[in-house]
């Protein structure tokens, strides 16, 4: 079966767009409350990303079957907001019993930041984006694993270099916390943006 | 003291505790829309919209919402009036509407409004809940506004669309650039925490 009309070296290149230069946070501003809350500590961040993957993939899956098989045939697109944002509240529930049963230690890992997922609006963001681009479902799946991807590259980064600078660095006490984070976050913003050149000649 | 209550309740969002300032909810928003002052100032006032229709409805509906399941139910409340905004930019501003983009239906998971359902309105009488979201609303919509002039500025040198720095002003692109949302946010920040530490010590 036909599933797409994508081959390997496009599904690549799309990978690359999505994780680098098309980043959720430094690019499109996608998930920046977990980005700035949750990214104090390596270890914690690393869970968020990958809870937040998780979630994503499963998100675009079934908004993007819900929109093509639902909401488009009936002629109820205005609904599109109220529905996916449903989906995705109850997604998350979902895979919260779900990782509680299954594995009682990812939910220790994890546990806390699940519900923070549902007003993630990276979340509702890739599978808003996913219609209004208008992927098929592939693209849909990979945009939401390879977006979520780039959100656990960026918030694990950032984790890495405020761990670093809060331990060791004399931080002026108006610039701590929030001001401080926004400018890392800002220049490494600058430094993603150097991947846009990657592929000019492709 | 009624009044007296009332009045403080609205000024708390627009200083005290400023939802983009103090408490650094929404950021998303906050830096995505705020390449130029008309976008800021198209988006305050629409989340000042659904803020003060969600606060007046779901303060209307404490009594009714079981706990176990507020947050579904205050995010459909939400979600009715960020629908109601985007239909209607779409029809009156579809220029606003395009600028604005996918950061209209993502009102919804703007934590701004979710937070005040959480910590106000289900908590507070009517009359309370919508002078907290207008006064939310509106520090949301100045904060918003104000950073959005200033990355025009910077950035592009004009002001609500308007030049004002005349032709020998060589803008800073890097303002309007996602970068420039980061670090202008951040320098604001640092100026409101500098103003405040001042103030109290």
């Amino acid at each position: 079966m036909q599933i797409s009309d994508a081959n390997i070296v496009t599904i690549l290149v799309f990978m690359v767009s999505c994780v680098l230069t098309n980043n959720f946070i430094f690019s499109k501003f996608l998930g920046c409350c977990p980005f700035l809350g949750v990214s104090g500590k390596v270890e914690t961040a690393f869970g968020m990303g990958m809870a937040v993957t998780f979630v994503m993939a499963l998100a675009s899956l079934f908004t993007w079957v819900i929109n093509t098989w639902i909401l488009l045939p009936l002629d109820l697109v205005y609904l599109q907001t109220i529905a996916f944002i449903l989906v995705i509240a109850a997604l998350v529930q979902c895979v919260e019993m779900f990782i509680k049963k299954a594995s009682p230690s990812l939910y220790g890992a994890l546990g806390i930041y699940l519900p923070l997922i549902t007003t993630n609006c990276a979340v509702l963001g890739v599978c808003i984006l996913n219609m209004t681009d208008g992927h098929d479902l592939l693209f849909s799946v990979l945009n939401g694993v390879f977006g979520a991807i780039g959100f656990l590259v960026a918030i694990v980064l950032m984790a890495g270099v405020r761990e670093r600078i809060e331990n060791s660095v004399n931080v002026p006490k108006s610039l701590k916390g929030f001001p401080l984070s926004l400018i890392i976050a800002g220049l490494m913003s600058v430094a993603f943006m150097g991947f846009a050149g990657l592929f000019s000649n492709v | 003291m009624e009044k007296k209550r009332g009045f403080s309740v609205f000024f708390n969002g627009i200083l005290p505790e400023n939802p983009t300032f103090r408490l650094v909810l929404g950021a998303c928003p906050t830096m995505a829309v705020t390449t130029g002052a008309i976008n800021g100032l198209g988006m305050g006032l629409a989340a000042t919209f659904v803020l003060l229709g969600s606060n007046i409805v779901i303060s209307l509906l404490r009594n009714f919402i079981p706990d176990k399941i507020r947050i579904p139910a205050f995010i459909v409340v939400i979600c009715t009036f960020v629908t109601m905004v985007q239909m209607l930019l779409q029809a009156f501003v579809p220029s606003l509407y395009q600028s604005l983009g996918i950061f209209i239906p993502l009102i919804v998971v703007n934590c701004i409004i979710l937070a005040r359902a959480e910590a106000f309105a289900s908590k507070n009488k009517v009359l309370y809940s919508a002078l907290d979201g207008l006064g939310m609303g509106l520090g949301f919509t100045i904060a918003i506004t104000l950073m959005g002039a200033l990355r025009e500025l910077i950035g592009a040198g004009t002001l609500f669309g308007q030049n004002v720095l005349g032709a020998g002003y060589e803008p800073m692109l890097i303002a309007i650039l996602p970068a420039g949302g980061f670090i202008v946010y951040g320098l604001m920040l640092w100026v409101v925490n500098l103003i405040t530490a001042k103030k109290e010590g």
